[in-house]
């Protein structure tokens, strides 16, 4: 097994009106990029908080750099979470917060590791601004490195980039992925954007109602899901009875191709989306699927009659 | 609807405000009739040379001081306490019973509140060999003001974000830290303007006070009373608007820190 | 929660819990005990236990002050909502001065209440500045009687609790969303209607607030109608003040305060909502 710094093993965690997490064990590499990914209510927030401390686990375990910490309470942890909504102490500037967990440790050197964490995450100069004189990507920064600054062996992220508006987003998460190689910390991230796991991690663990559905690689999860739930919630999916295609592999024409796989169909829509056209075609026999063109190609009209295969290799996976 | 309404807004204020603005004017008369006949401040000259005056207002500073210091520091890490959600049972039966009393101490009138203190002294007093006095005016103002500074840090609170006391215990602190360093620099204001309040309620307070002082002591509004019920005096209206002045200032004061 | 962080939370609560257990809970026990005994030779109380003080309170002459006093907290009340509900109104439609005309309300509030009674006093009596001023103008030749009845009294609870219902009204008001007016007008009330049929049944909870607010201490008022009033004009809170003082008959007193309690906790519980709170 690869070298594990954050290990749950077998964890769950019931509430009194549910169970939000049921035995879920993970095993995370040191130095990783590592993602939680889900929709809302799927436990991952739940599993975040039960690793930094604010849950207890209901049963199971939680270690961390091979000692058990699922009794310590946050403070005694050596992890460190970055909130959602940052939660910057409005009373301190900047510096202040920054120094807050340092101030904790009685730790020597305050000085040199708060202006080494400034200027790893650009916030020189704004020291003794206030958080509400901040811009939100500024907040975010300072909400980093006051958890960096503290050298946690796993820094925890809940939804970190959902309070920023969309534009910023992009340019936060290339920042975000440079910034953890540059530091080298193992980061936990929990989202529900699976477009922002794909492009973030290492490795994502998909979650759903409480359980994990699949652990791996980026790759591993979007082009071999395995499961119907993974599938779905990686990207958009035709299902026609249990067999899952992907838009994008969905071929589609006016003449039946070689071979008789095809399935004939009518045109119901034609949506022009920039680079690519969705074409909605009503299968005869039943079911309707998407099927994903560049745009310039056969124009296709509502009404048409339409043949619909796909590779059989294509199937619940993307395409050859 | 504006113009009228502004009228009536006009009417409305001077009702509440105009009493108090004849009392002043008259506290400077120099006639004690109710005809001016100049201006003069010997009823103030006077109000300052009445030994009963002047003892009575240095016990309910005193008193308002302890009572403001006490009723603060309780009300303030009760607030807190009832704040902290508790999952345990017996936590919940402290949390409702405790803020079921402070409810009841609102709603409860002030002469039962004096009448039941009255009692109990001196169903307890057969055993400690005390008497009424000071001390006695003081735990009773404590009991009535401590569900005021409730309120006003409880409003306080409100408005907190429970993830900053979060984020300290995930930065290292202690519960007790979190307290000190983070939660309590955010309630500052509020528990200014709480003092403020259980200060200017307990100068004021006559009820209660009344019952509970004994013989030996006097408070401000228990002279003041006293010679109210006998009867009209400028030198009560000098001590009338020397009072309502240092207490509006407080409550400026108040409001301003409630708000900072 | 952790142990520590439990028993913190303990520590901060235990003191008002001995504060509010000692003062309020065993003394109002004490209280409601007594009203079971009977009066002492020389004050205080005595055994035999005796439902007797209760009984007492069916007299036509206890009766008379109970009806005295409701209906002058009634009418206090009901002034204090009519009077109230313009300045609420005005205030909370008043912009950006809003602190400002709400300040100058609760100031005068917080000020002496026993002042503020006196005040009246100055005003209304024979030689007070009312009476002088007619006299002066030629519209009286007499002084009007003004002082020590009924009328004084309920003048001298509404504007000492104007305020108290000011507040909750404010605050009803404040939250009416303005676009259920334009609604109205777009729909085709006038000023008037919408103020009848929208803004009026919209502002209850801020109503029944205010008249709790201010019906239950008028209920149980001592000072204003003591320095007010005249020597009919005894109410509840008299009748109890006399019973620790000057008649000395404890046991009646406390019956008398525990009935008060019961009536105005009723009224609370007579009156709460689903999802509305005082505190």
């Amino acid at each position: 097994m690869t070298d594990a710094i954050l290990d749950l093993r077998n964890v769950s965690k019931q509430f009194a009106t549910h169970r939000a997490v049921t035995d879920v064990s993970l095993s995370i590499p040191r130095g990783a990029f590592f993602s939680l990914l889900g929709p809302s209510g799927c436990g991952k927030t739940t599993t975040l908080r039960m690793i930094a401390g604010f849950e207890t686990p209901s049963s199971g375990e939680v270690w961390l750099n091979g000692q058990r910490i699922d009794h310590l309470p946050p403070y005694r942890r050596s992890v460190n979470t970055v909130f959602q909504n940052y939660a910057l102490f409005p009373h301190l500037h900047v510096r202040g917060n920054i120094e807050f967990g340092l101030r904790r440790q009685n730790a020597s050197g305050m000085d040199d590791r708060v202006t080494r964490v400034l200027d790893q995450l650009r916030l020189e100069g704004k020291e003794s601004r206030k958080p509400s004189e901040l811009s939100g990507g500024e907040r975010q920064r300072v909400a980093l490195a006051r958890s960096l600054v503290l050298a946690p062996d796993v820094l925890l992220l809940d939804e970190p980039l959902s309070a920023l508006d969309p534009q910023l987003r992009k340019q936060v998460r290339a920042e975000l992925k440079d910034l953890q190689r540059r530091v080298g910390v193992t980061f936990l991230f929990v989202t529900h954007d699976q477009e922002e796991a794909l492009s973030l991690s290492d490795q994502i663990a998909v979650m759903n109602r409480g359980a994990i559905e699949q652990t791996g690689t980026p790759q591993e999860i979007y082009q071999r899901p395995r499961t119907r739930f993974v599938a779905s919630f990686m990207g958009a999916m035709n299902w026609i009875g249990d067999v899952g295609v992907r838009p994008e592999c969905t071929r589609i024409s006016r003449e039946p191709p070689a071979g008789n796989s095809a399935r004939p169909g009518t045109v119901t829509a034609a949506t022009f989306l920039g680079s690519y056209e969705h074409i909605e075609v009503e299968l005869q026999g039943g079911g309707s699927v998407i099927a994903q063109i560049s745009a310039g190609e056969n124009g296709f009209e509502t009404g048409q009659t339409v043949y619909v295969w796909w590779n059989p290799s294509d199937e619940l996976g993307s395409c050859s | 609807m504006k113009k009228p309404l502004a009228w009536y807004a006009v009417l409305a204020y001077a009702f509440l405000h105009v009493p108090l603005l004849i009392l002043a004017i008259f506290s400077v008369n120099s006639s004690r009739f109710t005809i001016w006949e100049g201006f003069s401040l010997h009823w103030y000259r006077a109000a300052f040379v009445d030994r009963d005056l002047i003892e009575s207002a240095a016990n309910s500073l005193v008193i308002a001081v302890f009572a403001t210091i006490l009723a603060t520091f309780i009300g303030t890490l009760a607030a807190y306490g009832l704040w902290k959600k508790t999952p345990s049972r017996q936590g919940r039966w402290l949390h409702s019973g405790l803020s079921g009393s402070f409810y009841l101490s609102l709603v409860t009138p002030e002469i039962v509140t004096g009448v039941s203190l009255l009692v109990f002294f001196e169903w307890l007093f057969r055993f400690l060999h005390m008497r009424l006095g000071m001390h006695t005016v003081i735990v009773a103002h404590v009991a009535f003001s401590v569900a005021y500074v409730v309120i006003v840090v409880m409003a306080r609170l409100r408005s907190f974000d429970p993830v900053l006391e979060e984020a300290a215990l995930d930065l290292g602190a202690t519960e007790y830290v979190v307290f000190t360093k983070v939660t309590l620099p955010y309630l500052a204001p509020a528990i200014a303007a709480a003092a403020m309040l259980a200060f200017t309620v307990s100068i004021d307070d006559y009820v209660i006070t009344s019952l509970v002082a004994g013989v030996d002591s006097q408070t401000l509004p228990m002279v003041i009373y006293a010679m109210a019920r006998r009867g009209v005096n400028p030198v009560l209206n000098a001590v009338s608007t020397i009072v309502v002045v240092a207490l509006g200032t407080m409550v400026v004061l108040s409001e301003r820190m409630r708000s900072a | 929660m952790t142990s520590a962080a439990g028993r913190l939370q303990k520590a901060f609560l235990s003191p008002a819990a001995i504060l509010m257990l000692t003062t309020l809970a065993i003394p109002l026990g004490v209280i409601a005990a007594y009203s079971f005994m009977t009066r002492g030779a020389y004050g205080g109380v005595e055994h035999p236990w005796t439902l007797e003080n209760y009984t007492r309170l069916f007299d036509p002459l206890y009766g008379a002050i109970f009806l005295r006093t409701f209906w002058i907290s009634g009418v206090a009340t009901v002034l204090c909502l009519a009077l109230g509900f313009p300045l609420a109104l005005f205030i909370a439609r008043s912009g950006s001065r809003k602190n400002l005309y709400l300040s100058l309300v609760i100031l005068p509030f917080w000020t002496s209440f026993l002042i503020r009674t006196y005040a009246w006093m100055f005003l209304l009596r024979d030689t007070g500045l009312i009476n002088t001023i007619l006299q002066g103008l030629g519209l009286i030749h007499a002084p009007l009687p003004m002082l020590y009845n009924d009328g004084a009294v309920i003048l001298g609870l509404v504007y000492g609790y104007l305020p108290f219902a000011v507040l909750p009204l404010y605050a009803t008001l404040e939250r009416l969303d303005a676009t259920l007016l334009e609604a109205a007008a777009d729909l085709g009330a006038n000023p008037m209607t919408a103020m009848f049929r929208v803004t009026l049944p919209l502002s209850m909870p801020g109503i029944r607030a205010a008249a709790i607010l201010v019906f239950i201490p008028c209920l149980g008022t001592y000072l204003t109608s003591d320095l007010l009033g005249g020597s009919k004009t005894i109410l509840i809170g008299n009748l109890v003040q006399n019973q620790f003082t000057t008649s000395r008959d404890w046991p009646f007193g406390a019956a008398i305060s525990v009935v008060l309690m019961i009536a105005a906790m009723g009224i609370l519980f007579a009156a709460r909502r689903e999802g509305e709170e005082l505190l």
